[in-house]
């Protein structure tokens, strides 16, 4: 058996939750259903989009910002990461175009979030 | 001179929806002037996601926010100048600006949109004592070196303040290789929001120390390290908590300013509270036809209050343009019992919307309360919060017809269910 604390994000309040990791889940301290369904997800999978920025070569800009397209699962950050750090794109870029295919096995794309023009 | 009917000011998030909405009420003759070298503010370095959430009930990053607008600008052709900043603004309306193209420019408008943002509280605003080493930087000066130039200004960081950005940066220097040591926050509670705390501190192990203050900083040249202390009730350093961390790199999060130098030059009237000009129920600040919105009027949580206040600065600039109102006296809303601000400040109760939204921020943290809002003393209406934070700006609505022979209006927070 295994506690796990955290704070509920799903409002302003905040409510500490208890996630108590047995044969079953139990989850204490939440003062909505929201709280309850945020905290099974965070303990069975949690989830992020990841945001950077990549190189571009030939650009107005140096960087383009970028995102994962999906929510990855968080403990895959950091290997998404040394990917995204070691690619470099070419001018010109768009909003929503795939800069990487399945970054680090994860099965999702990171794309552009800004358009960069040639120079 | 040049002359338009519309002089935006500032092509960030508010300039943008402003100048749409003036277009989509018939006015034409309108022109962003913009200091960067791309439309889009402050949201270009915003990389992070979240935005839109109201506006497009999708979350966006900053640079997709701003380019959904900069395309309707574009689309609309509504003419804006780059590299453009302005330097002066008088009481007649007449607008000086320079640029490498155009050297210096006097122009001239019927309305001007004020929509220059905020800026950073620098370190000076805080009396650290200590020499000043480089290494020391605002959280906005090092997601800009970051995102916008690619360069990472150090490896091992204090950050001090919890606003928002802060956290961003806890997070992204974080991503990009550096270790984070600590977010330091002086208040008890933190000025981010609670998704940001979770998900750029805690998911990276990052300690969060409330009531805690850096004291001193250390080296000469470059940074060495700072000291951080706890801090009491009264906000002093309790002897014996000094703890020195290592590091290259002190990013300093500690709250926003409005940006406000043009609109003294055009005696624009302040507020004392949120630094920004006191406007009416029509944005309207204490000189005629001259509008603000957006953060330079107060700082706004989240880019979607800044578009719909903006889009409505646009409505009743475009207003002020076709049917002149009638001047009539004006009625202060009044604020007590924890309630910091509202805007507007001011009413003109027969000339106003028949419907307005006020927009405020309270004091402290407080839960299970209610807002009130009085008319002569007469309760009108209350709305129940079971939570309400610094961090988190609040909005009730005020409907004409409550305010029939008003002559005080009070905006309050009381206890209850």
């Amino acid at each position: 058996m295994e506690n796990i604390e955290m704070i509920c994000i799903g409002c302003p309040m905040g409510c500490n939750l208890t996630v108590t990791v047995a044969e079953d889940i139990k989850v204490s301290g939440n003062t909505c259903p929201n709280g309850e369904k945020y905290a099974r997800n965070e303990v069975t999978n949690p989830v992020r989009v990841v945001t950077s920025s990549i190189e571009v070569i030939d650009g107005e800009l140096n960087r383009v910002s970028c995102k994962s397209k999906e929510a990855i699962n968080k403990h895959k950050i950091f290997e998404v990461m040394e990917v995204i750090k070691k690619t470099a794109v070419k001018a010109p870029v768009k909003i929503g175009d795939v800069l990487i295919e399945n970054v680090a096995g994860t099965g999702v794309g990171i794309v552009s979030t800004k358009n960069v023009n040639k120079i | 001179m040049k002359k338009y009917d519309v002089l935006i000011i500032g092509g960030g998030p508010a300039g943008l929806a402003s100048a749409l909405s003036l277009k989509e009420k018939g006015i034409d003759s309108i022109l962003i002037l913009e200091r960067d070298e791309r439309l889009g503010g402050i949201l270009n370095q915003c990389i992070h996601n979240g935005f839109g959430l109201h506006t497009f009930k999708e979350e966006l990053t900053g640079p997709e926010y701003a380019q959904r607008y900069i395309d309707k600008v574009i689309e609309s052709e509504i003419e804006y100048k780059l590299n453009s900043m302005v330097i002066d603004i008088n009481k007649d309306k007449q607008v000086t600006y320079v640029s490498k193209d155009e050297g210096l420019n006097i122009i001239e408008a019927k309305a001007i949109i004020l929509a220059m943002g905020c800026r950073e509280r620098p370190r000076g605003a805080l009396n650290i004592p200590g020499f000043r080493p480089a290494g020391i930087y605002s959280a906005g000066t090092a997601q800009k070196l970051i995102n916008i130039d690619g360069y990472l200004p150090g490896k091992e960081v204090v950050i001090l303040g919890s606003g928002d950005i802060g956290l961003i940066m806890a997070r992204r220097m974080t991503l990009e290789g550096a270790h984070v040591n600590c977010v330091a926050e002086l208040m008890p509670y933190s000025g981010g929001l609670k998704r940001n705390i979770v998900q750029c501190l805690n998911d990276f192990d990052i300690p969060l120390l409330l009531s805690h203050t850096v004291i001193d900083i250390k080296g000469k040249d470059r940074l060495e390290g700072v000291v951080i202390g706890e801090v009491d009730e009264k906000r002093q350093v309790i002897k014996g908590t000094e703890k020195e961390y290592k590091c290259d790199t002190l990013l300093l999060s500690v709250g926003l300013l409005p940006e406000n130098e043009l609109s003294k030059k055009a005696s624009v009237k302040l507020s004392n509270i949120t630094s920004g000009p006191i406007v009416k129920d029509n944005l309207e600040t204490s000189i005629p036809g001259i509008f603000a919105c957006g953060n330079v009027l107060h700082v706004h949580d989240l880019v979607d209050y800044v578009s719909s206040e903006a889009k409505l600065a646009g409505e009743y600039a475009a207003e002020y343009l076709l049917h002149n109102r009638e001047s009539s006296s004006l009625i202060e809303i009044k604020t007590e019992g924890g309630i910091r601000y509202t805007v507007p400040q001011m009413l003109d109760i027969n000339n106003m919307s028949d419907r307005i939204v006020v927009r405020f921020r309270v004091a402290n943290v407080y839960k299970n309360k209610r807002i009130v809002l009085k008319v002569n003393d007469k309760e009108i209406s209350s709305l129940k919060k079971k939570v309400l934070a610094p961090g988190e700006m609040e909005q009730i609505f005020i409907n004409k017809k409550d305010l029939v022979d008003a002559d005080k209006i009070v905006l309050s927070l009381r206890d209850g269910e």
